[in-house]
């Protein structure tokens, strides 16, 4: 049948068009492009910066009360040693590394797969009021490749800024873990592409649904930050209360993150990896096909 | 190939079990003819339109388009039909040319035959000279013009047109009409569209089916309707106060007398004939007629006939209808 019309159509065809048309609105509008690029910074020169764990226990933040008899210049010398070397353990026992701005800046990562999966459910709603659904609707291109098309598009543009988080986060000094190998970023994509899917098909499979904008707004208000502050994004889950602890631990973003950290800034623990992958790629598994399944039900009722 | 390009038997769609928004439709479209659901909002033309496209799934009966089941083989169907829909769907960030392109690759086309196919297209649609301009900078009738062009791409069999005048100037209308009429003489082809506007659909259907609360209440070619009511309209005033119905009334030919706002809006077979014989009447009796006027019916007299209420009431009570679709759309949700 699609032969008569000279048309070349595989179970995929039409895919790569309505990516690109969610690209398109992206990279061709030089404001919002510029601002998804500028949010990570902000956010990492607020967090990273402004929160300068490693100063407040630094013995250089507060002046010890004179003792009696006073120190001499020797003694005063290995405290120096003692402190830097208190603040090295502390550091590294809660972050695991002893740059706070290393920790911080990778978890803007996740972050940043958070937000933009996120906002991929709305121009699903937009599509929608805008009748452009419908129209795609009428055409021969599958359901699967509607769905897909968003999750897809989400997912590249997550990836993009991940690896311009990681260019700038080097930018503004960065330390790399002992036995980094360039070739690890591969890894940190890999990672994204996979927490990407999952996300977006499930903000997708929740937007879908709804024709007011209001509503996946209401969604995203609701669980970004909490989603984000139960995880080891900025902080350790390890100092967070045990009920939180509970929820940091299931949720995937704390695996991905992980296994950003472990690519990128400590000395990596392959098994820890190796898990990290598992998690986050089962997760990527369930949440894609019930996200999918959802969607492409509701279209083709 | 059969003649009837579409057969909708029993068709029906049910919202959410409740909300009948087609009731049991039976309907057929000839190859090469225009046909027109005429219909007030909300009486269930978009819901046929979207069974037939595909998009809603019938809960009761069956279509078919070009011999294709809409249900069991939707993807056919897709392939051989285009669609125009009510709303500007066209990517304001994206220009005319790359529109038409998106649509080309949702069919699977390739990009040379493609691109060959847009400078046709705009030349038809006469947009040549903004096919590299952004959609924003279009006025509603060159985005109508647009998404008729986006429709076309896939050199469709049948063109499915959602009110395709809706929300344009008297001027602009009567432009797009003249596409439409192009398609159906230049190509052969078949178009089934939706309208509220009786103008609409009796300058442009060869056939129509007036729609109301889900059901097909008539199906004919608009002068047939007309005729079936069986005469012209005679419009009469008089400068007397005396209500004259029922002189008007007793005369020859005479079917039908209402008094509206001080003249009278008479019903009669061969009005022509039957004029005369009222003005003459009326004079012996001793009353002036001051002003009369003979019309052939319109499609709202048609309307009125079969559905017991105007057209422009129920336009009128659009606000209602309005909220009633809004409802239906909800409950689609």
């Amino acid at each position: 049948m699609t032969e008569a019309n000279g048309n070349s159509q595989s179970k995929m065809h039409g895919l790569w068009a309505l990516t690109n048309r969610e690209l398109k609105k992206w990279y061709k509008a030089p404001v919002i492009f510029i601002l998804s690029i500028v949010q990570p910074v902000i956010w990492m020169g607020l967090l990273g910066k402004a929160m300068n764990i490693g100063a407040i226990v630094s013995g250089s933040t507060f002046t010890l009360p004179q003792l009696t008899p006073p120190l001499t210049p020797p003694q005063l010398q290995q405290l120096g040693t003692y402190f830097a070397r208190l603040q090295t353990t502390i550091l590294q026992g809660a972050f695991n590394t002893t740059d706070y701005f290393s920790f911080m800046a990778v978890g803007m990562i996740a972050f940043t797969a958070l937000f933009t999966t996120m906002f991929s459910g709305m121009s699903v709603v937009w599509d929608r009021r805008l009748g452009f659904m419908n129209k795609v609707l009428s055409t021969p291109v599958s359901r699967a490749v509607i769905i897909f098309s968003k999750v897809l598009s989400a997912t590249l543009r997550s990836m993009f800024q991940a690896g311009l988080i990681i260019l700038i986060a080097i930018a503004f000094g960065l330390q790399f873990g002992i036995g980094f190998n360039p070739i690890y970023v591969l890894g940190v994509f890999a990672i994204m592409f996979l927490i990407c899917v999952g996300l977006s098909s499930v903000f997708i499979a929740i937007t879908i649904r709804s024709t007011r904008i209001e509503t996946p707004m209401a969604v995203v208000n609701l669980i970004n930050l909490p989603l984000m502050f139960a995880s080891n994004a900025f902080f350790p889950i390890k100092f967070m209360p045990d009920w939180l602890q509970t929820i940091a631990k299931v949720n995937p973003l704390t695996y991905t993150t992980d296994a950003v950290r472990q690519l990128l800034i400590f000395s990596t623990d392959w098994t820890q990896l190796v898990l990290d992958f598992t998690y986050v790629g089962i997760f990527a598994a369930i949440a894609a096909t019930i996200g999918m399944v959802l969607s492409w039900r509701f279209l083709s009722k | 190939m059969s003649e009837d390009v579409i057969k909708a038997e029993g068709l029906t769609k049910i919202f959410n079990s409740h909300l009948t928004a087609v009731d049991h439709i039976d309907f057929s479209v000839k190859h090469g003819e225009i046909f027109g659901f005429l219909g007030p909002n909300g009486a269930g033309k978009t819901t046929t339109i979207n069974m037939l496209i595909t998009i809603l799934k019938p809960t009761d009966g069956k279509a078919s388009v070009l011999g294709f089941d809409i249900a069991q083989q939707d993807r056919n169907v897709r392939n051989v039909i285009g669609v125009v829909p009510q709303e500007y769907t066209a990517d304001e960030d994206l220009t005319g040319v790359e529109n038409i392109l998106l649509c080309a690759d949702l069919y699977g086309i390739p990009r040379d035959i493609a691109k060959e196919r847009v400078i046709d297209l705009l030349k038809l649609v006469e947009l040549t000279d903004f096919g590299d301009k952004k959609v924003q900078t279009f006025s509603g009738g060159m985005r109508r013009r647009l998404e008729l062009a986006c429709g076309l791409v896939n050199r469709p069999k049948v063109l499915f047109l959602d009110e395709p005048t809706l929300g344009l100037d008297v001027q602009t209308r009567t432009a797009t009409w003249n596409y439409i009429r192009k398609l159906k003489k230049e190509f052969g082809m078949t178009l089934f569209m939706t309208t509220h506007y009786l103008e609409e659909a009796d300058a442009l259907c060869d056939r129509v089916a007036i729609i109301d609360h889900g059901k097909i209440v008539v199906v004919g070619a608009p002068e047939e309707l007309k005729h079936s009511l069986g005469g012209d309209v005679i419009t009469l005033g008089i400068k007397e106060e005396a209500d004259v119905s029922e002189l008007i009334q007793s005369i020859e030919h005479v079917k039908d007398v209402k008094k509206e706002d001080g003249s009278y809006r008479i019903k009669a077979e061969s009005g022509e004939v039957t004029a005369p014989l009222i003005i003459e009447a009326l004079r012996r009796k001793g009353y002036t007629v001051t002003k009369l006027s003979l019309t052939e019916p319109t499609l709202n007299e048609v309307y009125l006939e079969y559905t017991g209420k105007s057209m422009r009431d129920a336009e009128e009570s659009r606000e209602a209808f309005a909220s009633q679709r809004m409802t239906m759309r909800r409950a689609h949700q």
